[in-house]
């Protein structure tokens, strides 16, 4: 990974973000250790991704051994060690999505947003596949319980349903302005 | 913010959508209190925490997570004053793919979850109560969290609830879209902050060995919003709704081929198969003929439009009835080899092909399984590379004798049930659909 003196996350911890932290950890009473996804979570939405001072900097702070970080940031899907697109569409990839027409629907996004439609690259704390210009990141995902109102992607932080091949453009334009 | 809240069908009776249905209903606690909100947690804290569990027994009340165990009986495997510090973990997770009625409940009605929390946490002696939901829904778990803070303000969570000498606290925690996490003890891992890793039973029954090594209940968002009905409607009314071996309403999640898809609440077994999509969910798009239905979310058995069971009625004498005709219970689909599961169910019509529709299911188990244990970490990448195979019109005439051999010797083989949630689909298709399998793999496609 690629960490040069500059850019370390660990050294650029706004005091929002710190406050947040020791704040998240009083919700585990019992095991500090149980704040390590929260923490992740926090840390990801603030930089983007998590650096390996991130990693050693959340295991410092818990107490634990930075492999215990680690292994959780190349397990869970959603963390990831790179930057993603600025929005990050995750388009349902399962049964009643793909029956409804997801895969369609995954081609269109990539089209709209310049994402290379033949790139999975995913998980293991990879960025999923980014366009060019670093806006957007489209992948595929699994059920997002979504199923009666499908197909439906999670983009950012905001489910849209019933999406149509028609309405991805449109989608697309909105997110782009 | 969750569109999906059609008016109830007049089949249905809703009781845990009730809420969300009411015209001009909103996520918050007033107007959660001004429909009498809150009134049964005061009525549980009046009453014996024995009397709870009792009635949730007697209600019977089955999970609503998948695995339809009976609630009351869970409950009752922790001993209320043995010492030990109890949780309550409540499974928020809803990842099997077809199910999608926890979302509404959490985004629309998150204080009827916190009220079945702290009735159950007083029931079981609960002072630390984790809400885990998949960090897909960003929404829900703001809006949860905020009615955590609604109802500490209110006195109804935290230090001496309602006065009563009884202290509660409950937070949220958020997954990292793993779909393991929604087995329980993976559920109890993952909140340890570990690779979520499934525990094996014995000895780690969350009831005995749970979350910090104490005695945990996980439960289901939805069986937890079914605990506030019972002490409302008291449990002898509750479970008349249902059968006699599975009380109250059951959300019957409707996705795929059908015209009207959606969630929908009935009494447990009121409907058929075929009321529930020709009725209820207003039936096949125009010219179209039913397939097959899974009825329990991915991981039940598939069921095929022709077939014809053999169950027996209540009065013992063996019959045999249609698919249509099985009505949507727990124990009528266990009788006929499937499930009534989380609900979730998946509807194919003729233009479906079994091959693909399989295919989809074991890309989704090969890219979810754990890992931990060589039959299931191998057998669904093996399952998944067989079919996908297939579809590229690559596959061989003994593929699905492989298909087989491979998902027989996961089953029952695994340190968790995902094991058959992943060669059920398999077995199933192949052993129901087997004329397409064959064809496919000898170069049909
Ligand atoms: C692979 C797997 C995935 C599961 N996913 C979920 C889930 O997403 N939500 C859920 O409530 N239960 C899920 N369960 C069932 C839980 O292990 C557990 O039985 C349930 O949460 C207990 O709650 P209940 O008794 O209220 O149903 C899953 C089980 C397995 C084996
Ligand atoms: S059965 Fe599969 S998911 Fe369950 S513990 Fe084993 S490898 Fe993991
Ligand atoms: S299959 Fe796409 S939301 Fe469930």
């Amino acid at each position: 990974m690629t960490t040069d003196s500059t850019s370390r996350q660990a050294d650029q911890i706004p005091p929002e973000l710190l406050a947040e932290i020791e704040e998240r950890i009083t919700h585990y009473p019992v095991s500090k250790r149980s704040a390590s996804l929260p923490l992740l979570h926090l840390w990801q939405n603030h930089f983007g991704f998590v650096d390996d001072t991130g990693i050693e900097w959340i295991a410092t702070k818990l107490e634990l051994q930075p492999v215990n970080i680690y292994e959780l940031v190349t397990f869970y899907p959603w963390f990831r060690r790179e930057a993603a697109g600025k929005t990050i569409i995750r388009v349902c990839r399962t049964l009643a999505c793909a029956m409804a027409g997801s895969y369609q629907v995954r081609e269109k996004f990539c089209a709209a947003t310049g994402v290379d439609p033949h790139d999975h690259s995913h998980g293991f704390g990879h960025a999923p596949p980014t366009s060019p210009d670093g806006k957007f990141s489209v992948e595929f995902v699994e059920c997002l319980a979504s199923c009666g109102s499908a197909p439906v992607a999670l983009i950012n932080d905001d489910l849209h349903e019933r999406i149509t091949p028609e309405t991805v453009e449109t989608i697309v334009k909105e997110l782009a302005s | 913010m969750v569109s999906l809240i059609p008016q109830p069908h007049p089949r249905e009776r809703r009781v845990i959508f009730e809420n969300i249905s009411r015209p001009g209903w909103s996520n918050d606690i007033d107007t959660y209190v001004a429909h009498g909100g809150y009134e049964q947690l005061r009525k549980a804290l009046g009453m014996q925490p024995q009397e709870i569990v009792d009635a949730v027994k007697a209600a019977n009340l089955r999970g609503r997570g998948g695995a339809g165990f009976p609630c009351g009986i869970k409950w009752s495997f922790i001993k209320r004053d043995d010492g030990k510090p109890h949780y309550i973990v409540v499974n928020g997770d809803e990842s099997e793919p077809g199910t999608f009625k926890d979302r509404y409940i959490l985004h629309n009605d998150p204080h009827q979850l916190v009220e079945g929390v702290l009735i159950a946490a007083w029931a079981l002696n609960v002072k630390l109560a984790y809400i885990y939901i998949r960090c897909e829904f960003p929404h829900a778990a703001k809006i949860v969290w905020n009615a955590i803070k609604e109802a500490k303000a209110r006195g109804f969570v935290g230090k001496n609830i309602l006065g009563s000498g009884f202290d509660c606290d409950i937070y949220v925690h958020q997954g990292a879209a793993a779909y393991i996490c929604g087995e329980e003890t993976s559920l109890i891992e993952s909140l340890e902050g570990k690779r979520p890793y499934p525990r094996i039973k014995p000895p780690y029954f969350p009831a005995v060995l749970g979350l910090y090594m104490s005695p945990t209940i996980v439960n289901n968002v939805e069986t937890l919003c079914h605990v506030v009905h019972i002490l409302r409607m008291g449990p002898e009314e509750y479970s008349k709704m249902g059968t006699p071996g599975d009380g109250g309403t059951r959300t019957m999640c409707v996705s795929g081929d059908v015209m009207r898809p959606g969630y929908y609440e009935l009494p447990a077994g009121a409907v058929t198969l075929g009321e529930l999509i020709n009725d209820v969910c207003g039936g096949l798009r125009p010219g179209r003929k039913l397939k097959a239905v899974i009825p329990g979310g991915s991981s039940a058995k598939v069921m095929r439009a022709d077939e014809v069971y053999k169950i027996k009625g209540a009065d013992g004498v063996e019959k045999e009835i249609p698919m249509l005709d099985v009505r949507m219970d727990a124990a009528t689909l266990a009788s006929v080899g499937t499930m009534v599961g989380s609900g979730g169910v998946m509807v194919m019509d003729d233009s479906r092909d079994m091959v693909w529709a399989l295919n989809n299911l074991n890309q989704f188990y090969a890219h979810e399984s754990c890992g931990q244990c060589t039959p299931c970490r191998e057998g669904s990448l093996w399952m998944s590379k067989v079919t996908t195979r297939i579809m590229a019109g690559e596959g061989v005439a003994s593929d699905p004798a492989n298909l087989k051999t491979i998902a027989d010797n996961i089953a029952g083989r695994t340190v968790c049930a995902f094991g058959e949630a992943c060669s059920w689909p398999t077995q199933s298709f192949l052993a129901k659909f087997p004329e397409e399998f064959a064809a496919a793999a000898s170069g049909g496609k």
